[in-house]
């Protein structure tokens, strides 16, 4: 965050709670597609599952071993996913044209911001991500570093899902039709491989889901408001260096 | 109104205060549009705004649809017999020495009835294709017959100029669709009397079928009892079972 408004000299700071300062995080935009976003990906699992129902044919497995079948008869139940074709379908190819404009609508959100680069990954990604992943399993003590607001693992989680919706997009759209979309269905190679694609997308994004929830449960109550408020507070430096306190300073001014 | 960058923890606190209430007025307002879906008045039993969801998709689709555009074709080796699905219309005995079919208007006067020699006069057509069923399973097949196309030239002078929807129905009238003029007219859409080289046989919709990969299988009517055209779309056994109309691929 940059900003070049400089404090005035001649009014020295009121030492307001001097420790801390709430700092902003996630921009309306962000916040409003991102909790846009969670209905309407459920809504998309949860009739995609209905889907799922008539023809359930996927399971892990080596050769006529199988390991696991999605799903046990007893989710089925549980969920109302039994008997439900026709109104899955429904909602499934209704809430599709939401979901994908929500998604079309947050990169273009993100990339006119300028907040794609607190996203993107690099090179380095891969190796951080190990780091953090070491130290969330108390593996390792020391916290890896942030890269601007989120670390190496969170850049490459958060990518890696929002290169996912649009896997599901465009494998949904694939298999939604296969003839007047052809050349989409044949980059996914062809309906049987899309659709393959297209389950496997969402078992990675409940997958996701789960560890997110965890994640979010760990860092706690004013990390998860700022997805609602869209500031989070911070403790500054009081050694005097203190990055953002001349924007705080002013910002105060103005409030007053 | 642009966010500031920063707040103080006093405006900080108000924030939250005025955030969680915006959002929780929001996810009441989505939990209320969500019951608002669920109560709609059934339209062919989904809720009426599902429904225009799927005409609304049909708009698109419809839309976009060449007549030149093919459905992707196979290897004739490719191709194996369809698992069978869906009896409905075919529960009766049938005498397929004696079968033959009607031809009906728009408005109901019929204007011909055919055997199946009189199909198979007809300029004989083979394709191999991925048949798609709406339940999720996908299987090549292939099929040989007429094109359809074809057969309806020989009433195009007895039609009005605005035919929009062909409605197909089985002899006992169990089984029917209605299927739009545009897929009704492309070069793969067919009746159907071969399933990969021989007579098609009686679970596979003998004597004589529709078939088009535009369309999921339930569109593709098995065992032809009456064939009419009409100038709006017509009834549909699936359809009025709270699938999509169009159902076009
Ligand atoms: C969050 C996004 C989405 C999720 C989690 C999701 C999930 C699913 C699941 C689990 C199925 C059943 C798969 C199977 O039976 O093989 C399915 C089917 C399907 N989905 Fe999606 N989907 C999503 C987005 C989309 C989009 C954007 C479209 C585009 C129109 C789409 C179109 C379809 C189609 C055409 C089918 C098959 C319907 C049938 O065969 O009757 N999906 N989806």
């Amino acid at each position: 965050m940059s900003l070049d408004t400089n404090s005035d000299p001649q009014s020295p700071p009121q030492p307001i709670e001097p420790t801390k300062i709430a700092v902003l995080k996630h921009r309306r935009g962000s916040r409003w597609m991102h909790w846009i976003n969670f209905p309407l990906i459920v809504i998309m699992i949860w009739s995609g599952l209905r889907i799922y129902w008539a023809n359930r044919v996927y399971a892990f497995g080596i050769l006529s071993w199988e390991w696991f079948m999605f799903f046990p008869e007893s989710f089925y139940t549980a969920l109302d996913l039994n008997q439900r074709l026709a109104r899955g379908i429904a909602f499934h190819f209704t809430f599709a044209w939401l979901f994908t404009l929500n998604g079309i609508a947050f990169v273009i959100y993100t990339w006119r911001t300028g907040e794609w680069r607190e996203m993107v990954p690099n090179r380095k990604s891969l190796r951080g991500s190990l780091d953090v992943l070491l130290h969330d399993l108390r593996i390792r003590k020391t916290e890896p570093p942030k890269r601007g607001r989120y670390n190496e693992a969170q850049r490459l989680t958060y990518s890696l899902v929002i290169f996912l919706g649009f896997l599901a997009i465009l494998s949904g759209f694939a298999i939604f039709k296969p003839t007047q979309l052809s050349i989409l269905t044949w980059i996914l190679g062809g309906y049987t491989s899309a659709r393959v694609i297209h389950f496997a997308v969402t078992i990675a994004f409940v997958l996701f889901f789960l560890v997110h929830i965890l994640q979010v449960a760990r860092a706690g109550w004013r990390n998860f408001t700022s997805m609602v408020t869209g500031y989070e507070v911070t403790e500054t430096d009081t050694s005097g260096s203190n990055r953002t306190s001349p924007a705080r300073q002013s910002m105060e001014a103005a409030d007053g | 109104m642009a966010e500031k960058p920063e707040l103080s923890m006093a405006a900080y606190r108000q924030r939250t205060r005025r955030s969680l209430l915006t959002g929780g007025l929001a996810a009441l307002a989505g939990f209320a549009g969500w019951r608002w879906v669920q109560d709609q008045p059934q339209s062919h039993n989904i809720p009426t705004v599902l429904r225009k969801g799927h005409e609304f998709n049909e708009a698109v689709w419809s839309g976009l649809f060449r007549e030149d555009h093919q459905a992707r074709t196979f290897s004739r080796s490719a191709a194996s017999i369809l698992r069978v699905n869906g009896r409905q219309g075919l529960r009766s005995e049938i005498d397929l020495a004696d079968w033959q079919f009607t031809v009906k208007g728009p408005d109901g006067t019929t204007l011909g009835t055919h055997v199946l020699n009189d199909i198979k006069q007809l300029d004989y057509f083979e394709t191999t294709i991925e048949h798609k069923c709406i339940e999720g399973w996908a299987q090549i097949t292939n099929w040989g017959g007429a094109r359809f196309r074809d057969f309806m030239r020989l009433y195009e002078d007895q039609l009005p100029d605005n035919i929009s929807h062909v409605y197909l129905e089985t002899p006992d009238s169990q089984y029917y669709v209605s299927v739009d003029i545009e897929t009704m007219r492309h070069d793969q859409t067919m009746l159907t009397y071969n399933n990969l080289g021989v007579p098609i046989d009686e679970l596979h919709g003998a004597p004589l079928r529709l078939t088009t990969p535009l369309k999921y299988g339930i569109k593709q009517l098995k065992r032809i009892g009456e064939i009419q055209f009409l100038t709006e779309a017509g009834r549909d056994y699936w359809g009025e079972r709270g699938y999509d109309w169009y159902a076009g691929l």
